[in-house]
């Protein structure tokens, strides 16, 4: 049975240096003694928020550290010998023969002046596994297999001849091709559109099982690693929070963690029915940057009404952030009006009467690029209060502590500076700073996209909880359809600059759907196991059937 | 057309407009600027008849802009008219004088190129280790002394206390190879400590820039020795942003020639430059500040076009 | 704040404070007038003349006082100079944009295609080189360094979203550029300021140097060197002395300049 074990991670401790500017370098441990056991050809999910560890814990399987990280205690079993023990030859034949490893960006792991084929081979041929001809035979091979466009010809490309989509595959080929024992995936579909992602998903997934390697699955969407791993442990903080089969930590978590990270987004929202005037109507707007010669939104109707939630929900490029410039002024939209509290809009921010800025705010998806970083949480509080209401002294301290306080943060923030708060703090801040001009809508750009899925969780509930009290209306800009049935009234899904689908929540969610809308709510992970082949068995019959 | 022929004959194009910009500049600036050859030739007690007339001798009462046009005409056909004090053809003294600086500063970019390249990969080597630290300690001191300075300080120890080599930099033509060599090493090794401190330590920067790329990551995870990762992976991103380093320091090293050949004594354009502007002589600094212009234009349009022939994504469009 | 300054800052900020100290109160501290001739030419250090004398018998040591002050004091005003049309000129291209913005950043281009020495020099083969007419030339030429700083610096943050979000208030210019932008471009800049502050002692230097620059009798220490150049073929060292001023004067702001940089990329309480 213990021949079966492929690596074997005891008691490993993983430190870091820091460089905290004007303060002497420090060392800090940053993981505190994890172990696990991985059988040949199982898949072991490693999850966590980010400063979880997991990617160094994952990388320490290479006894690779990076940047100032060094591995300070504990064994690496891989192969029966205990890597960190051994001598740097071993461990350089260890690296790209019997361990390889896929980043989160393909694009930036690899190398621009090189074409694909040379560096999927490279790796292969330099430990002697393949000669250079049965390497690119084998490439080609794993290059059809992931579904990749043309597999004869496309290692003749440069990286960036091909999309992101396509070198995330390239970059699985690369980490197969030398016949590996283990592969190392860190994040591998995080920065692909969610239709993409479940395409690469499964051709990791299929990848893995046909060549029988065993791999560790690091990332931090627990719906993912549902679908592709045996075993799953959860981290948090440089610690094991709970390690088991993924059967039982999702449908069975025992630890208090574990068991918010299953049940995030789960918030229960009730739709609400338009009644009065609309407080926002977009008419007809078309639009596009200068400079090019193409428009990115096509005519665009949607309407917002009073205190409730219109979500717009898209994937990258379709247009939804820049509605957003259009309607707050930023990008003259070519045609079409706004219509906002009653009054048309001037289609340039010049144009705008103070009233207009006042009713119409804004949050961020980048909190600590929305505030200034030399101004103090009370500053960045007051300023619309100083401005738009002429408040001072001690009348608007009184003010900036309420809204503190209904942000959950209290008086004790007020002197602090952005850099001092943790990244919900921030964004928190940034909705006491909207509210303070008693907006009558507030438009909110991917809030939560930045921000781990509890603490997210947290501010779509205190998005939610202030839309009560204060009555405002949001335009929720976002690609995450969790956060949208979780939040919204009303959905507008945009596709290619253009509406999709339009109307109320149970509208919109309900089928029969269109072809894109249909596309984006199923490739949207579910957190219960078998869902990705449902997902594709179901795609392949529709497909079967036309 | 081919992006890259098109972003070629852009920066080429950019590049004529500098100079003819440049030239404008410069001419303007003597039009421009109160007093003029006139007043240069004959200084402030000059009585305003003798003004008037040696301005209607130099015919300096046309306008400027006929003159400025008059002037790069003959700049284009080589002729850059006379000197002011000697009567003598501008052309024909910058042409040896510049043949002088050309090869006192090829000595100095041969010996110093190659040597600030090594010891910027050495501090990369050994990076925060001793080796780094001497090697940016001895950069902040000659990048905080003048050039002129390490000139008479190795003047001082070198040619007076051990007698090596002249303090004095005299060529001609009927000198050797060799003993040109010989008479300009102490001026060359001034200009190659100037500049290479600076190109040492932005070669440095460059490849540490390059060295945290995650490609340079994925290659070492794939088992590759150092030298592998630095030879096929660092080193092909590597010659665009170490030409434009050495290309800026070369730059640099053409404007530092102009002091340490007045320190040496060297008959080169630094010093004609120099003894121009002394003496007030207007066409001979117009020229000399042209062809300075040209070349500083020309070493910084190779930087940008290398810049633009090294990249894969201009090379090798979708 | 002082609390924490490191071994090298404290070493720069003691030696430009000293220098400075000597710029200011040159006449109290030189043993000599500046144009008195009190020895023989080039005499050796003795307990009258401490660093001895100079080409026609004046006290090295008080050209060196009187020197300092007067390349410290045209550095310093050139620098300033320099560094307000310089950093103003940029910040407004980078919050105006457009037109303006590509007006001026194409004739500091059209400059700085001309070395900056060759460039001083033609002006100076027509001007009379007088001490304020050196400060305007060498301020107004090296302002293209600090425009080019403050622009790139100012238009990274002027994308910033809290930028956006000043603008979408309805916040006017005068409040983006003074409260959004400056604050946060502020730690490059006063390194910057540092470091052309260098550069002006460097470039003064070399003009006097080259009979261009400080008209005797008046000292600065790039004129002493050309005074006393044709002594060092005698093994007479005085030309020396203003190497190791200037060199101890450029290290200690460099040092500065550094911490400088280093402590307030903080961003953290940055009103230290």
């Amino acid at each position: 049975m213990s021949d079966d074990i492929l690596l074997k991670v005891r008691d490993l401790k993983i430190g870091a240096t820091v460089y905290p500017p004007g303060e002497k370098p420090h060392d800090i441990e940053i993981v505190h003694g994890v172990s696990f056991d991985l059988e040949r050809g199982k898949v072991l999910g490693l999850i966590g928020e980010s400063g979880a560890g997991k990617s160094t814990i994952g990388l320490a399987s290479m006894a690779y550290g990076r940047g100032g990280v060094e591995i300070t205690g504990g064994e690496v079993w891989v192969n029966g010998r205990d890597i960190l023990k051994s001598p740097h030859s071993d461990v350089r034949k260890l690296r790209g023969g019997e361990v390889t490893y896929v980043s989160q960006s393909a694009a930036a792991s690899f190398n621009p002046a090189k074409k694909i084929m040379d560096q999927v081979v490279e790796a292969a041929v330099e430990q002697k596994k393949f000669s250079r001809k049965e390497a690119e035979g084998r490439a080609r091979e794993l290059f059809a297999k992931l579904g990749l466009p043309d597999p004869d010809n496309i290692g003749d490309r440069y990286p960036h001849q091909v999309s992101g989509g396509q070198l995330q595959r390239c970059m699985t080929a690369l980490a197969l091709c030398p016949e590996p024992d283990l592969v190392v995936f860190d994040e591998p579909t995080t920065a692909l559109d969610v239709t993409t992602q479940i395409d690469v998903l499964m051709a990791i997934k299929e990848a893995i099982a046909d060549t029988g390697v065993a791999a560790l699955y690091i990332t931090h969407d627990l719906a993912v690693v549902a679908q592709v791993s045996d075993d799953i442990m959860v981290l948090r903080m440089g610690d094991t929070v709970e390690y088991g089969s993924t059967d039982q930590i999702i449908n069975n978590p025992q630890e208090e963690y574990t068991q918010a990270l299953v049940s995030v987004r789960s918030i229960e929202h009730e739709e609400k029915q338009p009644t009065q005037e609309p407080v926002l109507s977009v008419d007809g707007i078309t639009a596009r940057y200068k400079g090019l010669n193409f428009d990115v939104l096509h005519n665009v109707n949607v309407e917002l009404h009073p205190g409730q939630t219109l979500a717009i929900v898209g994937e990258s490029g379709s247009g939804k952030s820049t509605l957003a410039r259009v309607i707050t002024g930023l990008l003259p939209p070519r045609d079409g009006e706004i219509t906002f509290a009653g009054r048309k809009l001037s289609p340039d921010l010049k144009g705008r009467t103070r009233e207009d800025l006042r009713e119409l705010q804004m949050i961020y998806q980048m909190a600590d690029v929305a505030m200034n970083p030399r101004q103090t949480v009370g500053t960045i509080i007051g300023r619309p209060l100083e401005f738009y209401f002429n408040m001072r002294g001690s009348e608007k301290r009184k003010r900036i502590v309420e809204l503190l306080d209904e942000i959950e943060l209290g008086e004790k923030f007020i002197d602090r500076y952005p850099a001092e708060l943790s990244g919900g703090q921030k964004q928190r801040v940034c909705i006491a700073r909207s509210l303070a001009a008693k907006p009558k809508m507030i438009i909110c750009d991917e809030v939560t996209s930045a921000l781990d899925p509890l603490v997210a969780d947290g501010i779509l509930k205190l998005l939610l909880d202030l839309q009560k009290i204060e009555d405002v209306a949001y335009l929720f800009i976002t690609h995450d359809l969790a956060t949208v049935r979780a939040i919204s009234d009303s959905i507008a899904v945009m596709y290619q600059g253009r509406v999709a689908r339009y109307g109320s929540k149970s509208h919109v969610l309900t089928p029969p759907f269109d072809d894109y809308t249909d596309l984006l709510l199923s490739s949207v992970p579910e957190m219960h196991l078998g869902w990705l082949e449902e997902v594709v068995a179901h795609r392949k019959m529709e497909s079967a059937g036309n | 057309m081919h992006p890259i022929i098109k972003l070629v004959s852009q920066r080429l194009a950019l590049g004529f407009l500098l100079l003819f910009g440049a030239s404008a500049l410069i001419f303007g600036l003597t039009e421009a600027l109160p007093g003029d050859a006139a007043q240069a030739v004959l200084g402030q007690s000059a009585t305003p008849e003798a003004l008037a007339n040696l301005r209607e001798e130099m015919g300096l009462n046309r306008p400027a802009l006929t003159r400025y046009f008059e002037w790069l005409g003959g700049i284009v056909q080589g002729d850059l008219g006379q000197s002011l004090t000697n009567k003598l053809d501008i052309a024909e003294s910058i042409g040896k004088r510049l043949g002088n600086t050309l090869f006192l500063a090829s000595v100095a970019a041969v010996v110093s190129v190659p040597l600030a390249i090594f010891l910027g990969l050495l501090a990369v080597r050994f990076q925060n280790r001793w080796p780094d630290k001497l090697i940016s300690a001895i950069t902040l001191t000659t990048v905080s002394v003048p050039e002129f300075l390490i000139g008479y300080v190795l003047i001082y120890f070198i040619s007076v206390k051990l007698g090596w080599f002249s303090s004095l930099a005299m060529v001609n033509d009927s000198m050797s190879f060799g003993q040109k060599l010989y008479a300009v090493a102490l001026p060359a090794f001034v200009l190659t400590l100037v500049v290479l401190a600076q190109m040492m330590r932005m070669t440095r920067a460059a490849i540490l820039n390059l060295m945290q790329s995650a490609y340079i990551e994925t290659a070492e995870l794939k088992g590759l020795s150092t030298f592998q990762v630095i030879a096929r992976h660092a080193f092909p991103n590597a010659i665009s942003p170490i030409v434009n380093v050495v290309m800026l320091n070369l730059a640099y090293l053409v404007v530092g020639v102009v002091v340490v050949e007045v320190v040496f004594v060297y008959p080169g354009m630094g010093q004609y430059l120099v003894d121009a502007v002394t003496k007030r002589d207007v066409p001979v600094v117009l020229a000399c500040g042209v062809v300075f212009a040209a070349v500083y234009i020309g070493l910084n349009m190779v930087a940008d076009i290398v810049s633009i022939l090294a990249n894969p994504r201009l090379r090798h469009p979708k | 704040m002082m609390k924490n300054i490191p071994i090298s800052a404290a070493i720069g900020l003691l030696f430009t404070g000293a220098y400075f100290f000597v710029a200011f109160a040159a006449p109290l501290i030189a043993p000599y007038g500046m144009a008195e001739v009190v020895g023989d030419v080039w005499e050796p250090a003795s307990a009258e003349h401490l660093l001895g004398t100079d080409n026609i018998g004046r006290d090295l040591l008080t050209r060196m006082i009187y020197g300092g002050r007067t390349t410290i004091f045209i550095a310093a005003a050139a620098t300033l100079l320099s560094f307000l049309t310089g950093t103003s000129l940029g910040l407004l291209a980078a919050v105006l944009g457009g037109w303006a913005d590509q007006a001026l950043s194409r004739t500091v281009d059209l400059i700085m295609s001309i070395p900056t020495l060759i460039l001083a020099l033609v002006i100076l083969a027509i001007v009379p080189v007088t001490v304020p007419i050196l400060i305007l030339v060498m301020g107004l030429l090296d302002a293209t360094r600090p425009y080019r700083l403050s622009r790139s610096v100012a238009v990274d943050i002027n994308v910033m979203d809290y930028v956006e979000a000043a603008k979408l208030r309805g916040e006017g210019r005068m409040w983006i550029i003074f409260r959004e932008i400056l604050p946060n471009a502020l730690s490059p800049l006063v390194a910057e300021f540092g470091l052309r502050f260098i550069f002006m002692v460097l470039f003064i230097s070399t003009l006097s140097f080259l009979g261009l620059g400080v008209q005797p009798p008046l000292a600065d220490w790039g004129g002493i060197v050309k005074e006393n150049k044709d002594g060092i073929v005698y093994g007479i060292g005085a030309a020396l002395y203003p190497a190791v001023a200037i060199a101890t004067l450029a290290i200690s702001v460099n040092l500065v300049a550094d911490w400088i940089l280093n402590r307030t990329t903080s961003l953290k309480g940055g009103r230290g």
